[in-house]
């Protein structure tokens, strides 16, 4: 039986088309890109083809993308190319941030580098006063993400870089949960460096790219042979390549129609389930937030046990719990923006994709209501 | 995701004794919603003979939180109350085929809601893991309930306290007094009861006992707090040791092979002398 898949923000399916475009590259052009011979040069020339379709999806050029193994590895060559160019020690971020970067800060911190974490509001708004007084000479670079994977909230990433850049600051923005659910034009927003990941948008996990704009100074993270212009070295993981550059091509020429559609079905899940739950809360800025996404706090219950019995009925969901977070300490984002443990504990992430259905959306309204009152049934503070 | 036994996942979707009885006699609730777990155990009690009639349990926590105290019901049901207080986490948690590590701390929270009801029966005051100085803020955990947990599981690292406490697993701040209640737990364990010893003993055979007691015995507890000893050598009564990791640059040291001398002596021979290089 198909999983019932709503948590596209930790992984996606991998899109057919990207699938199909991948395999020669897992059998017959097996060819090394860097080589001399025709072999190898027809491959080079699919990955920059691949190249010239992710810089489309964010209406870059193609010699402003260079792909990595993840948006881990975008992030952390990105934070650190700007320490490393800058000669500076002073890092800003938010609260909210992915474990990519803001534990890559942390680890700087150890090598002596200073980093102001901003906090954000109830809504998981960030006060952008705060920025701009975080900002002084030493920053080597702002890093705040583009739309936040576990709320959906979505950060005025304009507004953020024009203050940035006004101060004469690097910007990087991680946008692995913006990219393909939201338009995104680099042509018209001024930021400096861009992380994108391939398995969020339907291509396979293990690879990602990082935007570097033109005239932006950078150094490399990984450092060897000459491939990606020397940006980036290490044989290219060609078929992934391909894929995400098929999934990028996917995911524009279709994006206004997915984010109508996609919205649509979170806002019926939403709303059918905050009417059919009681003390059920939603957590986030509505007004601001993926199309995809939605984080429901279901109050005097734990996630982990609501997520296993969605399990049961084949439901795929994700929760800030303590429980499922592999550490004993509920989601930091949530904790930032000050929702309150109990109902941390209780909280469960949908997250849709193009291929959600409505008849999903039917089966999760119809089977979860029934779950949520048998677990509060179970608990001491229970209705 | 957690790999859960049948059991668990049995008891979890279709969990024994959940509820309250009615009129209770007992009633021990522990946890509370803030730390992501608590239990609230109801029992019924034959005045006369003290036997559990029933009991009951309502959990706001995880999969094995709640099999954990489906489980604990189930265990108690019709033993008197001074056999039920027997029931320990290892017992729980074996009732369901095992817990992962990680999910340890799920029993141990059973254990402590009986204990609880059964001081509330006795109409004794608080039960001893409430005691104690606060450790852990985070969880609110004392130091009693964390030398009770090193002591009942045999545990050698911080990584378990935490599984089986929380303590720790919130800000970390609290480790390294948790490290220290735990190499002085072990140090008490290390100069522990006596255990029988062999009279005669040929050469091949105490060096194989002393490699024994090295690694079974010392090493763990050396270990735990980050450090190690090699056995280089054995001359005749002699045991040449050498410290490695943090014990070599401990100032301490020698104390160590005191009571590493110590522990020989009791366990192998008293003649053994232990010399450090």
């Amino acid at each position: 039986m198909k999983p019932i898949y709503l948590d596209n923000n930790a992984t996606t399916m991998v899109a057919d088309e990207a699938r199909e475009a991948m395999l020669p590259y897992l059998s017959a052009e097996y060819g090394n890109p860097s080589s001399m011979h025709h072999f190898g040069g027809k491959v080079h020339r699919k990955i920059e083809s691949a190249r010239e379709e992710v810089a489309k999806l964010i209406n870059a050029e193609p010699e402003e993308i260079i792909f990595t193994s993840c948006g881990t590895e975008s992030d952390n060559t990105a934070i650190m190319s700007a320490l490393e160019t800058t000669g500076k020690r002073h890092i800003i971020t938010t609260r909210v941030e992915h474990p990519a970067v803001l534990n890559f800060c942390m680890a700087q911190g150890r090598k002596g580098c200073k980093t102001a974490f901003l906090p954000v509001d109830k809504s998981g708004r960030l006060d952008l006063d705060n920025l701009e007084k975080a900002i002084n000479d030493e920053t080597a670079v702002v890093s705040v993400m583009y739309a936040n994977n576990e709320s959906g909230v979505i950060f005025p990433i304009e507004k953020i870089a024009e203050i940035v850049k006004s101060r004469g600051v690097l910007f990087h923005t991680v946008a692995v949960q913006g990219a393909g659910k939201i338009e995104i034009d680099v042509k018209r927003l001024p930021v400096d460096m861009m992380s994108l990941s391939g398995h969020k948008i339907h291509a396979p996990k293990g690879v990602g790219a990082l935007y570097i704009r033109k005239g932006t100074r950078f150094s490399p993270y990984i450092i060897g042979g000459h491939q990606e212009r020397g940006r980036r070295s290490g044989t290219e993981n060609v078929a992934s390549i391909v894929a995400m550059g098929t999934a990028c091509g996917l995911a524009r020429n279709n994006i206004a129609e997915e984010i109508v559609k996609m919205k649509r079905m979170r806002d019926r899940l939403e709303n059918g389930l905050i009417e059919r739950c009681p003390d059920a809360i939603i957590n986030g800025d509505k007004e601001n937030r993926l199309p995809n996404t939605t984080n429901i706090s279901f109050e005097y219950i734990e996630g982990e046990a609501i997520l296993l019995r969605l399990n049961e009925h084949n439901i795929c969901a994700s929760s800030g719990s303590a429980c499922t977070s592999g550490s004993l300490e509920p989601s930091h984002v949530l904790r930032a923006m000050g929702v309150p443990f109990t109902a941390i504990h209780g909280s469960v992430r949908f997250s849709l994709s193009r291929y959600t259905t409505d008849e999903e959306i039917d089966f999760v309204l119809k089977t979860m209501p029934p779950i949520i009152r048998e677990l509060r049934d179970l608990s001491p503070f229970g209705r | 995701m957690w790999e859960y036994t049948e059991k668990v996942r049995e008891l979890f979707l279709h969990p024994k004794n959940a509820g309250e009885v009615k009129d209770p006699d007992a009633v021990g609730e522990v946890g509370n919603i803030l730390c992501g777990d608590s239990l609230k155990l109801t029992l019924k009690i034959d005045k006369e003979t003290n036997r559990i009639l029933d009991a009951k349990f309502q959990t706001f926590g995880c999969a094995s939180a709640i099999a954990s105290s489906s489980a604990l019901t189930e265990l108690i049901k019709g033993k008197t109350i001074d056999e039920a207080i027997k029931v320990t986490n290892q017992d729980i948690a074996e009732y369901l085929g095992g817990l992962p590590r990680e999910k340890m701390h799920c029993s141990v929270m059973g254990r402590e809601a009986l204990e609880a009801a059964a001081a509330d029966y006795r109409g004794e005051a608080r039960p001893a893991a409430d005691e104690g100085e606060i450790v852990c803020k985070c969880f609110g955990v004392t130091d009693k309930k964390i030398i009770r947990v090193i002591e009942e599981n045999d545990i050698r690292t911080v990584e378990d306290i935490t599984n089986f406490s929380k303590a720790g697993g919130g800000c970390g701040e609290c480790i390294p007094k948790i490290e220290k209640i735990l190499s002085d737990t072990l140090g008490k364990k290390l100069i522990g009861k006596p255990q029988e010893r062999p009279k005669a003993l040929t050469n091949i055979r105490k060096i194989a006992m002393i490699q024994e007691v090295i690694e079974k015995e010392v090493r763990p507890v050396l270990k735990a707090d980050r450090g190690d000893v090699e056995l280089i050598d054995v001359e005749g009564d002699k045991v040449i040791l050498s410290m490695r990791g943090v014990c070599a640059e401990c100032q301490m040291a020698h104390i160590t092979g005191r009571n590493i001398e110590k522990k020989l002596k009791e366990l192998v021979s008293d003649k053994l002398l232990v010399e450090m290089r």
